[in-house]
């Protein structure tokens, strides 16, 4: 036990590990207050669809050579959010398959784009990188914890003060219509955090994974509370302590951060499902 | 009685096509209207309509007195999203109050206040903390009905309330809204259940590409479309 601490006071001694799990633990809160909403409108893939264009994204900002890429990745994946909530609403094009259209299409551009213009010798490491996060999270500068910390504090703060608007739209958007409000306009700002929020958690987990950051504690959440305050605090708690259990164990196991704290969240699911269930049978007895 | 909706003349559909047209009919206060009509008769463009969500191709649908779109209480068919819905039933009754809260973020004591009256009203206030999904049906439309009614006490439309009950919900349900009706609540209901339309409501509209009829539950009967509708239905029941 000592021989743990002692490794880990000597991580957490160099700035980077510290910025990692700030970070990290501030994409959880934001994608675990979001994902409750997204996993009941039936907007799961929406998540792994903006990731990808995300990862599309960043291939063009790496060719491109601009040394502060979010300048193009934010836009893009922002403009592909909206993009995929009109076509949701257009019947030519149903939701789920301009969802898969765009993910594939982002991903196969970005692929090409970093195959044909090489910025590194090894593109497979530069590609794998960006699908599921690798290192990318040790190289954070303060910068970069600044742009998280403020992102996460307008998110918070949007989600604290829309909360029952959010909570009406996604329960009943024909009902919140009728009352006047403006549902259409709450689906949208909806999609933009949500865009903003993977674009930032890219860094994470990278674009495969971000997905599960989204549902995981949502769907956890869900097995075992019954009221939508109480899932939406859950889910948050659940999120939080899983990526600090997932940057921890990656540090002492030395294994892929992203895949640690997804892996972290998927123990979380099955624990709650199993809670639920034993909660359920009780009950009917 | 005051009327509340006069629709003259109206046609209602979509740019590239007219769903049903040569609307006339007028709402006072205190009826019980029943529109009827088989699926894709425009039953739902009308909805859309009276909510103000969707403006008429043409004609008129006026509010009076003061009355408006936004003091209609919808109860919407329930979506397959809301049968897995973790939220209490007193998160979703005070859902009703938002439009009165506007910018403020927060419920304030006062639609607090509306939400409980309402709820002790209409019977559920004893499961005001249960899950929603783990309701029956019947109690399932009771909360969407407060929420209705917390959104707006003058009108009810109410839109294939009892799709997918029971019988005896059904009937309880039926009940509840009549009672609803006597307090002086308008009652909007689209349905395709004529018998119980006939039993409870004081008008009917009967649309199908166009208006077949409109005016007093005992005229309908009386009536040509009536007559035909309501031996059919016979027919199937027997």
């Amino acid at each position: 036990m000592g021989e743990i601490i002692s490794t880990l006071q000597y991580y957490f001694s160099y700035p980077f590990v510290r910025y990692a799990l700030i970070v990290g633990l501030l994409v959880a809160l934001c994608s675990s207050l979001l994902g409750v909403s997204l996993v009941l409108k039936r907007f799961s893939f929406i998540g792994d669809g903006l990731s990808h264009v995300a990862f599309g994204a960043m291939a063009v900002a790496a060719v491109t050579g601009i040394t502060n890429r979010m300048i193009i990745i934010l836009p893009l994946t922002v403009l592909s959010a909206v993009l995929i909530l009109r076509t949701g609403r257009n019947t030519k094009l149903r939701g789920d398959a301009s969802v898969a259209m765009i993910s594939v299409g982002a991903l196969a551009i970005g692929y090409m784009l970093m195959n044909i213009f090489p910025v590194s010798a090894n593109i497979s490491a530069d590609v794998c990188g960006s699908l599921f996060g690798s290192t990318s999270i040790l190289t954070l500068k303060e910068g970069d914890v600044w742009l998280c910390l403020a992102m996460s504090v307008i998110v918070l703060a949007v989600y604290a003060l829309f909360y029952n608007k959010i909570f009406s739209v996604t329960f009943d958007e024909s009902f919140s219509k009728a009352t006047g409000i403006n549902s259409d306009g709450y689906n949208l700002m909806i999609a933009v955090i949500t865009a903003i929020i993977i674009v930032i958690a890219m860094n994470l987990v990278g674009s495969l994974l971000i997905s599960a950051l989204i549902i995981f504690p949502a769907l956890s959440a869900m097995r075992v509370f019954k009221s939508f305050r109480s899932v939406t605090i859950c889910s948050a708690i659940i999120s939080v302590i899983c990526a600090g259990t997932g940057i921890i164990l990656s540090i002492l196991c030395s294994t892929p951060v992203g895949a640690t704290i997804v892996t972290a969240d998927l123990g979380a699911f099955i624990i709650f499902s199993i809670v639920g269930t034993v909660m359920s049978r009780n009950k009917a007895k | 009685m005051s009327e509340q909706i006069i629709c003259s003349e109206a046609a209602l559909g979509y740019e590239d096509g007219i769903v049903t047209e040569g609307l006339n009919f007028s709402v006072s206060q205190g009826d019980y209207l029943c529109i009827l009509g088989e699926n894709g008769s425009g039953k739902s463009t009308l909805i859309k309509a009276l909510l103000g969500l969707k403006p008429q191709v043409s004609g008129e649908i006026r509010f009076c007195g003061g009355f408006s779109a936004k003091d209609i209480g919808y109860l919407p068919q329930q979506t397959p999203v809301q049968r897995d819905f973790p939220a209490s039933v007193r998160e979703i009754v005070l859902s009703g109050c938002l439009s009165k809260t506007g910018f403020f973020p927060f419920y304030r004591s006062s639609e607090k206040k509306i939400a409980e009256d309402t709820m002790k009203q209409l019977g559920i206030d004893d499961i005001e903390k249960r899950c929603y999904r783990e309701l029956s049906g019947g109690q399932q439309q009771r909360v969407l009905l407060a929420r209705a009614l917390c959104a707006a006490s003058k009108m009810l439309l109410l839109d294939e309330p009892v799709t997918g009950l029971d019988p005896i919900a059904q009937t309880e349900l039926y009940e509840l809204i009549a009672k609803l009706n006597s307090r002086g609540i308008t009652i909007i209901m689209v349905s395709h259940d004529i018998s119980s339309a006939v039993k409870y409501a004081s008008h009917i509209l009967h649309i199908s590409k166009k208006q077949l009829f409109f005016g007093t539950k005992a005229d309908y009967i009386e009536s040509s479309a009536g007559r035909r509708f309501l031996i059919n239905e016979e027919g199937n029941n027997g």
